[in-house]
């Protein structure tokens, strides 16, 4: 192991521990507003993957059906709760956001020529996958809001379980990869940093700024915020939490598929490919106690290249190593923290 | 009074499915596949061609019974209880996949049922044993695909070889196969690395494969993730021989792995490149066939070799029933212990895949013949004489 070798995999670590810090931070953001551990974000990686893989291939991907069925299923979802003081303003909104919305991705989906350019391929991506994310929330978290964080984890479990069967129905089983923002190779020394690299990282870099901004300057992000600290506190003062929870939910939706659009070209994408890239977030997401953004961000990088170099020493222990460093992380942490019931 | 009532409406209830039962014979065969999970790519081939088999069989009515295992062996062996004891096949299909096709072995050797195994692995039939008896298998052994591989390697003067392969049983099979194959030829395994599936990157195992200056790599993984070792290779300069083995033979593969793959030789069944087959090689007019009819319902381009492997189990029970039929009816223990030797008598049989010559001491009775080598030339399979 010389230092090119070594300058090689921190790069490798690097770009890997960027997409996990996406996926940490919206682990964290979801956790702190819902209390929901979201599972299921590697899912949104896979269908965004897959969704503009099938774009890049001139196809109208089988998520935007999925996406109109799931707003269906969440206005039917919407007015079951809300059945005791249904109003005609209450109604019309449901149907904007859980029927019109899909309605208007599905036409642009089938009016678009086939093959747009990456940048129109990866906002329709954006623009059917990330709607999901609220829709799931009103159908699987709204009505148990209340209910403890264990409850709450294992509606996730089931959400993941029925969210991998419908990709395997909608995607297919077979993988998929896609055309990345670039394709240029710079050399730097012994280095050959990818040009899909460098939009990895950077996307990380503008996400995390635009979140910081998010939450610290508008008024949405600060509601978030409040539910975040106290979710009956918020109500009282007149935020309404089931908003924020769809709110949190629909930011997590197109951070996942983001990344997803991000890592479409690095590496073979299938319907059940997401959840090993989520749970790595996840240990990223545990590391930073799910309450802190910049030491998940931090322990997604030091995740990524802990799984470099363990690949380079012992490829055959990799998953085992990457996942082992939760276990010091949690006893640190129950022994210095006494444990709290809700 | 109302007691009376109840009790007889309980015992007509109870009795009803003993009328139910048909007084015909019919023959039934249980199947057991991954049509989701992992191994969906391997599944849903299969499912397809089942439903292309014939609904009868030497005058008998013929019945396919498919459930799915997601590849999970609990699942397996649970399929394979509840369709020989509720529904009483014949004769089991399945699994796709080696860990549920060994966990089943158990089930089809106790109740005395042949089976027939869609998996790789050659420890599905040997050594052979009491229980083993009753297991078959249509695809060809691993160790006749890597001798395959060997063979080639050591016509084109290749000494040195790194390995990469998938940290699970396919993986781990293969490196056992692959380095026995080496070594009986001389070749020497110079570097050995291991990848899961869902990786995104293979950056330090590509780096230390590169290290170790191997004259060609094979990449033991089945599917699309195939491809993510060797275009990770080629990024890194790598100019040595790329050999894959018969798991990745279908187009998905080359659709994922673009121009990176071209040149990449690996063993495959006759069936894919079927129509490049000489005319006086028998296996031709079946593989083409299948392909034919697959693609008729399926689309053209969607054939896959593991489809073709469930198809030629229905074509080793077509052979078998007609002479298990002469000793027993079906439905019965003797018919299925008849339809077990029927089986293992399988003389000469054309399959999709190969010749298969049964044995006692072999149940999957393929040999050289049941495999050709190879490469990818412009996005297309084509044969290497």
């Amino acid at each position: 192991m010389d230092a090119d070798i070594a300058l090689i995999l921190l790069q490798d670590g690097i770009v890997n521990g960027a997409i996990y810090a996406l996926l940490a931070l919206s682990l964290v953001l979801v956790f702190a507003v819902t209390r929901v551990v979201l599972i299921p974000q590697g899912e949104f990686v896979a269908f965004g993957a897959l969704t503009y893989a099938a774009l890049d291939e001139g196809r109208v991907p089988g998520s935007v059906w999925l996406l109109v069925a799931l707003g269906m299923a969440a206005m039917l979802a919407g007015l079951a709760a809300a059945r005791r003081a249904l109003t005609a303003g209450g109604v019309l909104r449901l149907a904007v956001e859980c029927l019109l919305v899909p309605a208007l991705v599905l036409l642009a989906a089938q009016a678009l020529p086939p093959r747009p350019g990456v940048v129109v391929e990866a906002l329709l991506t954006l623009a059917i996958v990330a709607p999901m994310a609220p829709y799931i929330y009103r159908l699987a978290y709204q009505p148990l809001a209340e209910a403890s964080v264990l409850v709450l984890l294992i509606a996730s479990v089931g959400v993941h379980l029925a969210m991998l069967g419908l990709g395997l129905v909608f995607f297919g089983p077979e993988g998929y990869r896609a055309t990345g923002f670039s394709e240029e190779r710079y050399r730097l020394g012994a280095l050959t940093i990818p040009g899909q690299a460098l939009w990895i990282v950077g996307t990380t870099l503008a996400l995390m700024l635009a979140l910081y901004l998010f939450f610290e300057r508008t008024l949405a992000g600060k509601a978030l915020r409040a539910t975040a600290v106290n979710r009956l506190g918020a109500r009282l003062v007149g935020i309404a939490t089931a908003l924020s929870g769809r709110i949190a939910f629909l930011m997590a939706g197109a951070i996942g598929a983001l990344s997803g659009i991000l890592i479409a070209p690095l590496t073979t994408v299938s319907y059940d490919s997401g959840f090993l890239v989520g749970l790595k977030g996840f240990v990223a997401a545990i590391i930073g106690g799910l309450v802190s953004y910049p030491v998940a961000a931090l322990a997604a990088v030091v995740v990524g290249c802990v799984e470099s170099l363990s690949s380079f020493y012992a490829s055959a222990f990799k998953e085992v190593i990457v996942f082992t460093v939760i276990i010091p992380v949690l006893l640190w942490r129950s022994l210095r923290a006494p444990a709290e019931e809700e | 009074m109302r007691r009376r009532y109840a009790v007889l409406l309980a015992a007509a209830v109870a009795a009803l499915p003993a009328l139910a039962t048909p007084a015909a014979a019919q023959i039934k065969i249980g199947v057991t596949i991954s049509t989701t999970g992992p191994a969906a790519s391997l599944g849903v081939p299969q499912r397809n061609s089942i439903a292309l088999l014939p609904q009868e069989i030497a005058g008998q009515a013929i019945e396919y019974i498919v459930l799915d295992d997601a590849a999970d062996p609990t699942r397996a062996v649970a399929n394979a209880r509840k369709l020989i004891d509720e529904s009483a096949v014949d004769a089991l299909v399945g699994s796709s996949t080696t860990p549920a096709s060994l966990a089943m072995i158990d089930v089809a050797a106790e109740k005395k049922v042949p089976m027939i195994s869609l998996a790789a692995s050659a420890r599905l039939i040997q050594p052979m044993d009491a229980q083993r008896r009753w297991v078959f298998k249509t695809p060809q052994n691993d160790s006749l695909m890597a001798d395959a591989i060997a063979e080639h390697m050591q016509k084109a003067g290749i000494k040195t070889v790194g390995f990469i392969g998938f940290n699970d049983a396919y993986g781990d099979g293969w490196l056992a196969e692959a380095t026995r194959a080496m070594e009986e030829r001389g070749i020497k395994l110079v570097a050995v690395e291991k990848f899961a599936r869902a990786d995104t990157s293979v950056t330090g195992q590509v780096l230390k494969l590169v290290a170790a200056k191997p004259q060609a790599v094979l990449i033991a993984g089945a599917g699309t993730p195939a491809a993510l070792p060797q275009k990770a290779l080629r990024e890194r300069g790598y100019r040595g021989q790329y050999y894959q083995t018969h798991g990745v033979a279908n187009m998905d593969f080359i659709r994922v792995g673009g121009k990176d793959v071209e040149g990449t030789v690996l063993p495959a069944g006759p069936v894919l490149v079927a129509a490049q087959l000489p005319d006086s090689n028998p296996i031709k007019k079946a593989a083409l066939d299948y392909v034919t009819r697959y693609e008729a319902s399926n689309g053209p381009g969607t054939v896959a070799t593991f489809g073709a492997h469930a198809f030629d189990a229905a074509l080793l029970l077509q052979a078998a029933i007609p002479v298990a039929l002469r000793t027993a009816r079906p439905g019965t223990p003797e018919f299925r212990a008849a339809l077990r030797d029927a089986l293992e008598g399988a003389n000469e049989l054309v399959l999709t895949h190969g010749i298969a010559d049964m044995k006692a001491t072999d149940h999957n009775g393929f040999d050289r013949r049941a495999r050709v080598m190879v490469t990818i030339q412009n996005g297309a399979w084509k044969l290497l004489p």
